[in-house]
Order: C-alpha cells, then structure tokens, then sequence
C-alpha cells in the first residue's frame, strides 16, 4: 500500500546553516507518527514543509500519492498548531462558530454552511466530548478544552490526515493523559492517520504506533516497541547529552 | 427634526447616507478590530483627504471640472493608498504596522500641498474634515447606497473566509483558501467604506465609526454574529442620534456621532464590570 506521506531527502536552511539535513520519511495510512527531538531540531519546518506553508528547498514531498506543488485537496489534511501562537484569547467567537470554521475550505468560496455542515459540527464536538459548550465563548475555556475544540476543527472536515504541532502546549498535566487517549481514540475509531509533533517523548510513547528521532538528520525512525527497547546510550547519541528522559507510568 | 427631514431634500440625504454608513462602518469594523488593524482606517482616511483636496484643487484650476465630485477622488485615492499599505507591509515584513505611519503622514503631506496650492481653507473642505449635515447630495446618496450594497454583498459572501483570516491566520493560510485575494479585497472594502463615511462624519473621525462600537460590543458579545449585531446597533444609534443631536443644536455632526458612540462605550464597560461584580 502506498504510504500518505512520503518525504525524500529533504534538505532546507533559513540562511546560511542547514535545519534539516538529508530527511526521508514514509508514513502508512493509520499510523499514528510522533516526531520527537530537542528545540531547534527542525520539527516546526519539517511540519511548514509538510503543510506546503515552506517552500520545498531539496527533496521531495509526495502526499496521498501526489506531489506536494501540486496538491490541492488540502481539506483531507487537519491541521492543529500550539495554540498559544496562533490565537487571541479574546475572541469574541462561540465554540460552534470556531469548529464551523474548520469547514471554510470544505464548503467553498462564496457558499453558506448547509445543514449538513452543522450536523457535522455537532458531531465533531462530541467526538471530542465539548457538546454542550457550544455556545460558550471560546475564550472562556481552559486550555485544554480550548484544545480539544481546535481537534474538532480539523475534525469536522473528516480529514484522513491531521497534523498537530505540540498540541499539549498550554494544557495543564492532569489533563495531557487524557488528551492522549482522546488522539487514540480519533486514531484507532475513526482511522485517522496522526504525525504528532512534541518534545513529550515519555507520555506519548505508550500511544504512537510509530517513533521518528529529528535532530537536523533522523536519527531514528521505527515502531514504538523498537523505540521502547532503545537503551539509554542510545537516546542520548541521538538527542544529545543533557536530556532527561522520564518513563511516565500511567 | 421628523417636519424637516419630510420638507428638506438635503436632511433627508443626510439622514439615508448616515443610516447606510451607521451599518457598513461598524460591519467592516468588526473585522478591522479583531485583526488588530485599528489603526489602518485612519491612515487611509488620511489619504482620502488628499483625493479630496486634489480634487477640489482640479474643481479650482480648470472650469470643465468644476462639477467633478469629490467623493469619486477621496475613493480612489483611499483605495490606492491601501494598495500601497499592503505592499509596504510586504517589504516590512517584520515591522508591518510601519506601513501605517508612512501613508498616514504621506497622505497628509500630499493634502497640505494641495491645499497650498488652491490658495488656502474653502468651507467644502471644513466640511469633509469634521463632517456635515448639508453637504451631502442626491448623487452622494446614490454613490454611498451603491457602496453600501457592494460591501455587504462582499462581506456576506466571504464571510466564513474573512472569519477564518481573523481567528487564526495561521489556520487559514493551512488550509488552503486563497487568504491573499480575501485579504486584499477586504482591504479596499475598508477604504471604500471611509470614503462613504467621510461627508456625515468627516476624515479626521471617520475611523472611530469603525472602531468605538465595536470596541463596546466587544465587552460582552457572544459569538462573532452577535458581535457584528450589537457593533450595527450601537453604530446606528450614534449615527442616528448625532444627526439630530446636530441638526437641532447646529454642531458639527461628526462630533456628536463620535461623542454619543464614546458614551456608549463607557456604558458598556460599566455594563460589563457591574455584571462580572
């Protein structure tokens, strides 16, 4: 079967020194990716690549088949970013209209939300267990519900692919577990293929199916058992020294 | 007031021009304000008055011109200065809101040159600086209705676009929606609708229209649609209430507008803080 993404030595810099060096990575339809590595590995410009907000520099990117320059159908991928960059606590907009905007694409230029659109809506937001705060303001949740409501957003538009740039930034720990098994769920039930960006190695390791290492070149990239079998010598070759790793036991 | 906007063409031009405006400027106002991008109408109503002291300047100079209305200049001066902003925003990439200053103070350069020109003040440019009941014509009605139609139409049909673009920009330009066009046409909607506004309200406030109902709405909307609600119903009570507050007083209406549209907001802000006690 043909992989959904397929990345083929992809090279990129921003000035004078290279971010990502000679990367090649497939990812299987239903797997669920996390893709660790210390700040400054390249993650964030892997995912801008891989979203088509960078322009490809060396390398190749082949999406659901097709080459990235010339993919369209950009509604099959979900996208959910580190909220705290992107969005303006203030707001002044309902849940419901904040999900119902994750159709914008889906719908079309100069069209209206149809009933569907909204049955679509209320859906998403109960897959992700925010039903009944519709109404509220968006502004008014914590930062994990916030979150959970930006999952529905990429929901709705029933992606195949969703892409999330450390999505745990801003949710407070005793509620990260179960943004977890929320993933698994979406992952497992509705057979959504996942690339989770973090640096929360321990916590998602019990989760993913699949593990990819980036520090500028991928140092690693296998199922989650293998990953869980590397011994510490190892990790530390690939992170560099300095980084701790704790095994959360849930 | 009611006998006189029944017997005077002229007031009931002003009142029909201020009811349009009452409900485009705090539409695209709305937008304006949660995009950070306040500061934009002012700089471009800046701009206007140099198209209109330009053309009051050709009014002036040659006699084949003299029925030329100013509005039409105002409008393509407005819209070309925020062609200029965007570009300048594209070169500053870093310090966008630079772009804002450079017109601003452009546009009143080029007015003062104009008005040197043409040898001084004339009354018609006292009032597009601070707005007039009199001043607004049949053919203005028409010019302002039409540009009342075009920019409810356009916002009407991009309004799930221009509400991703003001959420999440991040979010919008993922998915794959053409947010530069989107942008670019909401951009000269909002001069359009400061060149509308200019006459009732005049250029020096005519980006508080934009701003100060929204601002209100913002302390206690729920949901953007209610937002866009409450920012057109604060918007036409001002504008409402500052036409006869003007007429009947002999005040500037632009003032008055402005001054009923602050008071609303004050209120609205001891609404909210009496409410969140």
């Amino acid at each position: 079967m043909n992989p959904i993404v397929k990345m083929e030595d992809i090279s990129y810099k921003y000035t004078k020194d290279l971010v990502l060096e000679h990367v090649s990575l497939e990812i299987p339809k239903g797997a669920f990716l996390a893709i660790v590595g210390p700040n400054g590995s390249g993650k964030s410009t892997l995912l801008k690549l891989l979203l088509g907000l960078f322009k490809l520099q060396k390398g190749k990117i082949e999406i659901f088949g097709e080459d990235i320059r010339r993919f369209k159908a950009w509604q099959k991928v979900g996208f959910v970013s580190q909220k705290a960059n992107s969005f303006n606590s203030g707001f002044p907009a309902t849940v419901f209209e904040v999900v119902q905007s994750g159709l914008t694409k889906k719908i079309g230029l100069f069209k209206f939300a149809s009933k569907d659109d909204k049955k679509r809506v209320k859906k998403a937001l109960e897959s992700v267990d925010m039903l009944g705060y519709q109404n509220r303001n968006i502004g008014e949740l914590s930062g994990g519900q916030q979150q959970r409501v930006f999952i529905a957003r990429s929901l709705v538009s029933e992606p195949e692919l969703m892409i999330l740039d450390e999505p745990t930034v801003g949710v407070d720990s005793k509620n990260v577990h179960q943004f977890y098994e929320m993933l698994e769920m979406l992952n497992k039930k509705l057979g959504i293929t996942l690339i989770l960006v973090t640096h929360d190695v321990g916590t998602v390791t019990d989760k993913v199916t699949h593990v990819a290492c980036l520090n500028k070149k991928l140092h690693f990239h296998g199922d989650a058992g293998e990953y869980n079998e590397l011994d510490e010598g190892e990790l530390s070759s690939i992170y560099g020294h300095g980084v701790q790793f704790l095994n959360h036991d849930h | 007031m009611i006998s006189g906007i029944l017997q005077f063409e002229f007031l009931q031009n002003a009142f029909l021009t201020g009811i349009i405006i009452g409900a485009i400027a705090p539409l695209v106002g709305v937008f304006v304000v949660v995009r950070r991008m306040s500061m934009i109408s002012d700089a471009l109503s800046h701009v206007a008055l140099a198209g209109i002291a330009f053309s009051l300047l050709l009014q002036k100079s040659f006699l084949s011109l003299a029925g030329l209305n100013p509005l039409y200049m105002g409008m393509a001066f407005s819209v070309g200065g925020s062609l200029f902003i965007e570009k300048l925003r594209g070169v500053y990439k870093h310090y966008q809101e630079l772009a804002i200053p450079i017109i601003m103070s452009g546009g009143m350069g080029l007015s003062v040159i104009f008005i040197s020109i043409a040898d001084g003040f004339n009354t018609d440019l006292y009032g597009y600086l601070f707005g007039s009941v009199s001043a607004v014509s049949r053919t203005d009605l028409y010019v302002i209705l039409a540009v009342g139609i075009v920019v409810v139409l356009t916002l009407t049909l991009l309004y799930k676009e221009l509400f991703l673009l003001s959420f999440d920009e991040e979010h919008a330009k993922a998915s794959g929606i053409p947010y530069k066009a989107i942008h670019f046409i909401f951009i000269v909607m909002v001069a359009l609708v400061i060149a509308a506004s200019m006459k009732i309200i005049g250029i020096l406030l005519v980006s508080s229209l934009m701003t100060l109902p929204v601002a209100a709405s913002l302390r206690f909307a729920k949901g953007f649609k209610q937002m866009i609600g409450f920012s057109i119903l604060f918007g036409e009570v001002s504008v409402v209430g500052g036409l006869f507050l003007s007429y009947n007083l002999d005040l500037a209406p632009g003032g008055t507008i402005v001054i009923i549209a602050v008071l609303i907001l004050i209120l609205s802000i001891l609404f909210d803080k009496w409410k969140n006690r």
